[in-house]
Parts: C-alpha cells; sequence; structure tokens
C-alpha cells in the first residue's frame, strides 16, 4: 500500500487475528483510508471480512499489528467509546424499543438534551424517508424499512465513520438496488466514510470508491471498481470480479510490455504480463468475454485460435457462446445482439481472436 | 438469521385460518352488489369451504381427546369437587333432620336449651342412625366445631335403646302376642283394604334412601293403613321407618323381625296419649292393645325425652351442643372458610380465634413471603447461570446443561434429606464454618429446621425451573443486540440493563410464576426440613387430610390457595402482561 499510513482517517497496520490460535483469519493486513471514501470490502464467505469489521468496531482484539483512527491506536479503547456507526445485517433494532426510542438510543447515552434529541430523530427519519414511522415497533416494518431505520440509527448520532456489515443481505433484488442507491448518496450528502462489506460484487462496484478483494485472510486488491475489473492484478480477483475465461501454459519469453506463453494444448500466445514470474514458471492467461470476437479482422498484433461451439445461448441483449479453447471447455465469449450477427450452432468450428493487451498473464 | 417478523396474515400458506381469512377478503372485495362466492359445484364457496374444514376440526378434536378426557377426570373434576366440599355440609341434615326442623324457633339467644319437641325428635333421629351406625360420622364432623360433641353422640347412640325400658318391659309382659313379629306388622295394616298413609311412607323412604344410599328395592308395601297411623300415629312413624331400613338395609322381610325398642316405647306413648286408641282395632289386636294400655307405668303420659337424655349425659342440656347443631344445620356452611381464616363459626355467631390459636392466616402469609423469596434466590442465582449457559458454545452449555438438570435425576426426598445432613448444626456447613473460624463453635448457625432450611433447600430444588426458561429465552437473543448497543455508545451496563435485560423479562415471567406456582404448593420439603417456623399452609392442608381427616378444612384452605394464586397472577397479567411470558423461541 503506497498512501502514507499516517495521515490516513482509517489505518490497519500488519494486522492478524486467530480466533484459535492455531489458524490466522487475518493474514497480514494492512489498508489505509482517507476521510469521506466509501470502501467495501469484497470476498467469499469466510475469507475474514466481517472479522477486520469487528476489529475495526472494537468487538474483537486483533492479535497483531495496530488499527488506527485520525493516526491514534484504538486497540485499547472500549468499542463504546469508539464513536463508529454499525449497521448489521440482521438489523439488529430493539424489539422493545420503538423506532423513535431505537434511535434515541444512542443520543440518551451521550446525555443529549430532549428537545435537540428530538430534533436530530426526526432529522435521521426524514433523511431515509421513514418520517412518519416514529411510532412503530420494528416488528411492524418489513424489511427494507427496518433496514432503513437501522441506518438512522447509526447515522443519528452524526458518526465520522460507518461500518455496514451485509446490510442489505437479507433483502430481495428490486430493494436492494434502491438502498445500494440510498446509502451511497447518503454517504455521498453527509461526508461520512464508510467501510461496507459484501459478497456481491455487482454491490461492491456500483457503491465503491475503492474495493478491498478479499481472500484467504488477505487483501488480494485494492483498488477503484474500474481498474478491478479492467485490470485485476491476480487470477483470483480475475475470476472473482466478473466473468472471465482462464487459459493455463509456461511462460516463453518475457520481454516489458509483451510476453509468450505456451498454453498446455501446445499453441503459444502473447499475453501482457502483469504478474507473472520468470520464462519457464506456469501462468493463468485471463481474457474477459466480451473482449473476444469470431472471425476477427483485428489487425496484424490480433491472436487467432480454432475453437469448437459447445452451447449457443440467446440472452436478449447478448448472446453467450460457450467453446472448446485450446483445453479449456468453458471458454465464453459474449456478442452483443446485432443485426448481423450469425447464431453459431453446437459443433460449429469457428476462429476467435482478441487484442494481445486484453490477455493478462496472471500468477498460476 | 433473518428475522423477519411472521404475524399470523404474514404466513401465506393454506393453514384453515389463512383460507377463511382469504375467503373473508374475498367476500370483502367482491362486496354486496354480486352476492356470496360460489364454488365450483355451486354451493356457496364459504358452506363448503366450512365442510371441509370442519372435517380437519373432528380430526383435531379426536386428537387432543384423550388428553382433554384425562385433564377433565384428573385435574377439573377434584378442583370441582374441592370447592364443593369446602362448603357442603349435608350430613347434620341427612343424620339429623327432625332434630334440625324442630331447632326451627329455637336460637342460642334464647339462653336455655330447647324445650321437649327437640328432643323428642333427637330421639327418632338417633335411634335411626345408631341402627345404621351414622351417628359416629356426624359426632365427629360437629366435634370439628364443639370438642366432646363425638363422645357424646358415641354414648348416645349405644344408651338410645335403653330410652323407656320401663314402658317397654311393661307392654312386654302385658301380652303374649308382642313377641310375635307378624303381629306387629298385622297391627300396622289393619283397617280397611290398605288405605295406606302414603305421605308417611314416602317421608320414611326417603330418608332410608338418604342412609341406604340407594333405590329401594322395597315392594310398594302398604303400611301403615290410614287407620292404624290415625289411631297410633307415632308407632305408625317409627315401624315403617323399621320396616323399610330392615327391608332396605338389612334386606329381612319386617314381619320377621322383632321391631325396634323406638317402635315400643312410641307404641306406649301413643296409648298412654289416647285413651280409645284400642277401639279402633278388633279382635285379638284390640285385646292386646287394651291389656298392654293398662300395664303402662304411671307416668308415661308425661314422658319426657329430655330428661331421658339428661339421665344419659348432662351435656345434651348443654347450650352449645345445641347451638352447635343449629348452627351446622344447613346443607351449607361456611364454617370452613371461617376456619381457614382464623375465625369460627359458634352458636354466638362469627367470632375471631383467640390469639394463640391463630395459625392459618400466618401460614398463609408465611407461605407467600417465603415462595416469593425462593422466586427471587431463584432470579439471582438462575439469571448469571443461564446467561452463562445462553453464552457458551454449544458443546459446553450441553455439559453444563447437565449439572443443572442433574438434580432432577435424583430423589426429591434424597435431595432434601442430604440438605438435612448439610444444615443442620452439627452438619457439614457448620463444621467448615467453625473450622474457618467465621462462628465459634457455641454459635453455631441454626440453618435447619426453621424458614432458612426450607429457603436454602427449595431454592435448590426449583432453580432448574427459573434456569431451563431464562436459558431458551437468553439463546433466542441474538448477540448482535448488544453489539449494536455498545457501537451505539452504551457502556456494557447499560447495554445489558436497557437492551438485554428487557428481552430476558419473557424468561425471568415464565421462571417465577413457574417457580412461584410450584413453591406455593409444595410440602415435602417444608415438612422434612421446615421445622414449625419453616412449614407451609400445604403441610397443614396435607394434615387434615390424611390426619385429623377434616377434608372440608382441608378444601376450604385449598380453595383460598388457588384463589391467591389466581389473584397473583391477575396481578402479574395487570403489571407484567401475560403475554410477556415466553418459555423460548
Ligand atoms: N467467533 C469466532 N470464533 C472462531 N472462529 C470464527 C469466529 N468468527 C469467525 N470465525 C472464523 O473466521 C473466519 C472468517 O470469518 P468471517 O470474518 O466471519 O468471514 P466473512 O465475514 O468474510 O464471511 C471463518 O473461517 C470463521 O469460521
Ligand atoms: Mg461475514
Amino acid at each position: 500500500m503506497t498512501e502514507a499510513a499516517s495521515d490516513a482517517f482509517v489505518a490497519f497496520e500488519r494486522v492478524q487475528k486467530s480466533y484459535d490460535g492455531e489458524t490466522l483469519v487475518v493474514k497480514d493486513l494492512n489498508l489505509a483510508m482517507p476521510k469521506g471514501e466509501f470502501l467495501t470490502m469484497l470476498g467469499p464467505s469466510g475469507s475474514g471480512k466481517t472479522t477486520c469489521l469487528m476489529m475495526l468496531a472494537g468487538f474483537e482484539t486483533a492479535t497483531h499489528g495496530e488499527i488506527k483512527l485520525e493516526g491514534k491506536p484504538i486497540n485499547n479503547i472500549p468499542p463504546h467509546k469508539r464513536g463508529i456507526g454499525m449497521v448489521f445485517q440482521n438489523y439488529a433494532l430493539f424489539p422493545h424499543m420503538t423506532v423513535a426510542e431505537n434511535l434515541a438510543f444512542p443520543l440518551e447515552v451521550r446525555k443529549i438534551g430532549k428537545s435537540e434529541r428530538e430534533e436530530k430523530i426526526k432529522r435521521a427519519l426524514d433523511m431515509v424517508q421513514m418520517g412518519h414511522f416514529g411510532g412503530r415497533r420494528p416488528a411492524q416494518l418489513s424489511g427494507g424499512q427496518q433496514q432503513r431505520i437501522a441506518l438512522a440509527r447509526a447515522l443519528v448520532f452524526e458518526p465520522e465513520l460507518v461500518l455496514m456489515d451485509e446490510p442489505l443481505g437479507a433483502l430481495d433484488k428490486q430493494l436492494r438496488e434502491t438502498l445500494q442507491f440510498e446509502i451511497t448518496r447518503l454517504a455521498h450528502d453527509l461526508g461520512i466514510t464508510v467501510v461496507y462489506v459484501t459478497h456481491d460484487q455487482t454491490e461492491a462496484l456500483t457503491m465503491s470508491d475503492r474495493v478491498a478483494v478479499f481472500d484467504d485472510g488477505r487483501i488480494q486488491q485494492l483498488a477503484p471498481p474500474d481498474e478491478l475489473y479492467e485490470a485485476p492484478r491476480n487470477s483470483f480477483v480475475a475470476q472473482f470480479i466478473g466473468e472471465n475465461n482462464t487459459l493455463e501454459g509456461t511462460l516463453e519469453r518475457v520481454e516489458g510490455e509483451r510476453c509468450t506463453v505456451r498454453l498446455d494444448s501446445g499453441e503459444v500466445i502473447d499475453a501482457k504480463p502483469v504478474n507473472v514470474g520468470k520464462a519457464g514458471e506456469r501462468t493463468k492467461v485471463s481474457i474477459r468475454p466480451e473482449r473476444v470476437e469470431f472471425d476477427p479482422e483485428l489487425g496484424p498484433d490480433a491472436h487467432t485460435l480454432k475453437a469448437e461451439v459447445r452451447e449457443f445461448i440467446y440472452m436478449g441483449d447478448t448472446f453467450r457462446t460457450r467453446l472448446s479453447v485450446a483445453g479449456n471447455d468453458d471458454f465464453i465469449v459474449k456478442t452483443r445482439n446485432r443485426a448481423d450477427q450469425v447464431r453459431l450452432t453446437p459443433g460449429q468450428s469457428v476462429t476467435i481472436g482478441w487484442l494481445p493487451q486484453d490477455c493478462r498473464a496472471l500468477d498460476a | 438469521m433473518t428475522d423477519t417478523p411472521l404475524g399470523p396474515d404474514q404466513i401465506s400458506g393454506a393453514t384453515p385460518d389463512n383460507a377463511l381469512r382469504n375467503a373473508d377478503r374475498a367476500a370483502a372485495k367482491d362486496g354486496p352488489h354480486d352476492g356470496p362466492m360460489l364454488a365450483a359445484d355451486g354451493t356457496p364457496l364459504r358452506r363448503s369451504l366450512n365442510r371441509a374444514l370442519r372435517r380437519q376440526k373432528l380430526r383435531a378434536l379426536a386428537l387432543v381427546a384423550p388428553l382433554l378426557l384425562f385433564i377433565l377426570i384428573t385435574f377439573v373434576a377434584p378442583i370441582a369437587d374441592m370447592l364443593f366440599r369446602s362448603v357442603e355440609n349435608q350430613i347434620v341434615g341427612e343424620t339429623l333432620p327432625r332434630t334440625v326442623a324442630a331447632l326451627d324457633d329455637w336460637t342460642f339467644a334464647d339462653g336455655e336449651p330447647p324445650d321437649e319437641a327437640a328432643y323428642d325428635a333427637l330421639y327418632s333421629d338417633m335411634f335411626l342412625a345408631a341402627e345404621a351406625k351414622t351417628h359416629t360420622r356426624l359426632g365427629g364432623r360437629l366435634n370439628y366445631e364443639t370438642t366432646g360433641i363425638s363422645s357424646l353422640f358415641r354414648q348416645a347412640g349405644r344408651g338410645v335403646a335403653d330410652i323407656g325400658e320401663a314402658q317397654i318391659e311393661a307392654i312386654e309382659d302385658s301380652s303374649e302376642a308382642w313377641d310375635d313379629s307378624a303381629f306387629w306388622a298385622g297391627l300396622m295394616l289393619t283397617g280397611d283394604e290398605a288405605a295406606a298413609d302414603t305421605d308417611l311412607l314416602a317421608d320414611a323412604r326417603a330418608r332410608a334412601r338418604i342412609i341406604s344410599g340407594e333405590p329401594l328395592a322395597m315392594p310398594d308395601e302398604t303400611w301403615p293403613s290410614a287407620a292404624a297411623a290415625a289411631a297410633l300415629p307415632r308407632t305408625a312413624v317409627a315401624y315403617t321407618e323399621f320396616a323399610l331400613y330392615t327391608w332396605s338395609v338389612d334386606e329381612d322381610p319386617p314381619a320377621e323381625e322383632d321391631p325396634w325398642e323406638a317402635v315400643w316405647l312410641s307404641l306406649a306413648l301413643d296409648l298412654a296419649a289416647n285413651p280409645d286408641a284400642p277401639s279402633a282395632f278388633s279382635g285379638a289386636q284390640a285385646e292386646a292393645l287394651s291389656a298392654a294400655q293398662a300395664a303402662l307405668p304411671p307416668g308415661t303420659a308425661d314422658f319426657s325425652f329430655r330428661d331421658a337424655f339428661l339421665e344419659m349425659d348432662e351435656d345434651w342440656g348443654s347450650l352449645d351442643v345445641w347451638g352447635t347443631i343449629k348452627a351446622f344445620g344447613g346443607p351449607y356452611t361456611s364454617g370452613y372458610f371461617l376456619s381457614a381464616a382464623d375465625y369460627s363459626l359458634n352458636p354466638e355467631g362469627v367470632s375471631a380465634m383467640p390469639e394463640d390459636e391463630q395459625i392459618y392466616r400466618t401460614l398463609f402469609v408465611r407461605t407467600l413471603v417465603m415462595s416469593l423469596t425462593i422466586t427471587l434466590s431463584c432470579i439471582l442465582l438462575g439469571y448469571p447461570v443461564a446467561w452463562l449457559l445462553a453464552n457458551l458454545p454449544l458443546r459446553t452449555a450441553n455439559v453444563l446443561m447437565i449439572l443443572v438438570l442433574l438434580p432432577f435425576w435424583t430423589s426429591l426426598l434424597v435431595r432434601t434429606s442430604a440438605w438435612k445432613v448439610l444444615l443442620q448444626q452439627q452438619g457439614v456447613i457448620n463444621d467448615i464454618l467453625v473450622w474457618l473460624g467465621i462462628v465459634s463453635d457455641g454459635g453455631r448457625l441454626i440453618l435447619i429446621n426453621n424458614a432458612t432450611g426450607t429457603i436454602i433447600a427449595m431454592t435448590h430444588i426449583l432453580l432448574p425451573f427459573m434456569i431451563l426458561p431464562l436459558y431458551s429465552v437468553m439463546k433466542t437473543i441474538p448477540p448482535s443486540y448488544l453489539r449494536a448497543a455498545k457501537s451505539l455508545g452504551a457502556t456494557d451496563w447499560t447495554a445489558f440493563w436497557r437492551v438485554y435485560f428487557p428481552q430476558s423479562v419473557p424468561g425471568i415471567g415464565a421462571g417465577s410464576i413457574l417457580v412461584f406456582i410450584l413453591a406455593i404448593g409444595y410440602y415435602i420439603t417444608p415438612e422434612i426440613v421446615g421445622g414449625t417456623k419453616g412449614v407451609f399452609i400445604s403441610n397443614r392442608i396435607a394434615y387434615h387430610i390424611s390426619t385429623s381427616l377434616n377434608w372440608g378444612l382441608a378444601a376450604a384452605l385449598g380453595s383460598i390457595l388457588l384463589v391467591l394464586v389466581l389473584a397473583l397472577y391477575w396481578l402479574y397479567d395487570r403489571i407484567v402482561g401475560i403475554d410477556n411470558v415466553k418459555l423460548g423461541g
């Protein structure tokens, strides 16, 4: 990580965490966030995202390393003094209190006067468009409404940092999209710093300033969404974000911006070396399905390979073609539904091709 | 974990209720303009739905029927019986019906025993009771109210046959005919074609039925004839009673049995009272009657049952005895409830028991206070344990749960006796305290045979009933609530008190109700470790059930206890709300 961790708003420095003293759930986590950033932790289940969030919130202690807030280590500050807002996946609205009482709770424990309290509650409820629901109990609200209240409660005491752990995981797709939009809007309007945890890559890509892709207790890549998609730094990220075709092979030559890879099926292709070792080492070549073309007229640089159609799927705006290429039976090609686009039939032999700069040689 | 709230309306499956609800909704939507919805075969939808549901309901009923029956027989019926017994008092009126009737005009306030008519009635009642041997039971019953009545009645039962001995012997000696049982029967059937005195017979029948407890197998015999009843009214009554009793209870034909002494004495009194009586008869009957009349000892006309009873025992002249019979003569009595509240129903009216005999109110108060103390101790000891169990990993929690349940696997008696060993003055706990120097050897604590002992032992025994509901309720409180509270700025204590505790209240409620209701009716443990200062009202109830056999009082005490529990339940509902009680989930 290249940012100067010292002037970051939130910083993880060499943080490790083990629950059982045998395995590390978080291995050497380094992360620095500027104020006002919307950062998403994305990763498969069990990759340690929640653990990181809990360490930041103070519910788990780091086994090793330091977590800093505004430059000050917070390892020894109890959770209630950290002033961090939190939104939980199951909302965690107190069932025995009304919505207004739920929102009053953080203000009461901060000994804020009644009139100011009411004003803040009203403002927070209006913010999430739930102004008329103050008297309801959580059980009388729908899932989406509960999530809005949970959000309002986490924001009502005006924290500078808000953590959200899969807050939309239990909602249906449409509601999720509405709320995704609302959360990003609120975060930007209020200028708060957000650490958002999800295992849904669309959510991560659409909402965040930067995304930290987690796997196996490490950040695999920390980058803005477009960079993550366009330029994955390793094959895990390439696989995890979006759709991806992988061809395995051995490096023959590496020369600056260009390398040659001998695929396991014997073909030799050119690729852009991103994360490779020396000649003779194994590599995985990654090509996005929408960068592949049939019967290419891409110019002299382009690569062409013979392929056999396995399956042709009509998807409305796009066609998905599953091909068998260089020993990979799951090679997907996505083409737009254009008037002149031919529909392929299984068994048909075709030629496919791509530009070498769209073909990234990554770690094996 | 997705905790989407599920109200009845959100359960959208095909439950019968939802089906009805949907039908309602459909009906409401279609409105009045186009009539009821019709099913495919043209019957109204609601009717065909109801028909479909009826089978389901019948099946449900069939499934619960055995339990319902069981509960009715073993729970509802005994409670109803108990409530009835606590006011029931038929025995006096059934055993001494004439006496109770004769006392109608008499009151204790008259200041003197009742007149001859009452003694006369007592004689005939007592004679029949002595034959049926019900007088001892009645004596026992009245002895609860006035001591000494039991022996008075027993003595009267023995002595009643000797009353009027002189008159009986005189008749017996006057003619051979009187020794013939059939002659007596014939005498009672004298006169016109069986013109029976049916009223008299019906009365006697009713009494015999009460005594024998079963419908009489007696054929429609015709004594006494109207003529006999007119000439010898007392004798007719006495003979009918004798005859019916002999027939129905002893199952002997009366014509083959010697009449009771009461019949002989009645004949003597009839003959003395009505010098013309023999003239209503003829032949041998008239002769025997005249002979008997002539043989009567002087003074028979003025025969006094009162003197006869007083001679047997002076207490028959006592105002208290007659007052008691009068006070408890009715079929229902408030006497048991008054006793249960430390009042007594005297001949003079209602009065408080003397200070040193008031025990029940103290016992009720003690039972309530100690049950509350036990409940509170259970909450204080059980809450942390339940919390720990709910927050430990499942495997550890299960092991500890076995420890919590362990007491259930040993007999109650064994556990209680173990407490006796531990708590006594020379017991383990005192030994340890002395050894540690906390108490001196001379100042060993009294931990048993008093309220302390009962509270300690019962808290131990009832603790699982508090921990189990608490645990299952706490198990359903997700840890994220506490975390949420802390992230919102609450200290550990505030988070617990304002967020966790209110959600565990239903568990406390369920546990408290269980423990309290079990405690209030407990009696084995207080009996063993409670001494005199630590026993409960239930021990007194048990005593009256099995030792003093005063079931009426036991029933009254039980009824008061039941009402108290219901009142507390109502109070709990008002304060905490009964829907705020959960046994889990
Ligand atoms: N309280 C805990 N005790 C022991 N292991 C835990 C605990 N919480 C999480 N883990 C383990 O740590 C790993 C990471 O979990 P988590 O941070 O919840 O992942 P994520 O949120 O990315 O799904 C998982 O393997 C999980 O089993
Ligand atoms: Mg998680």
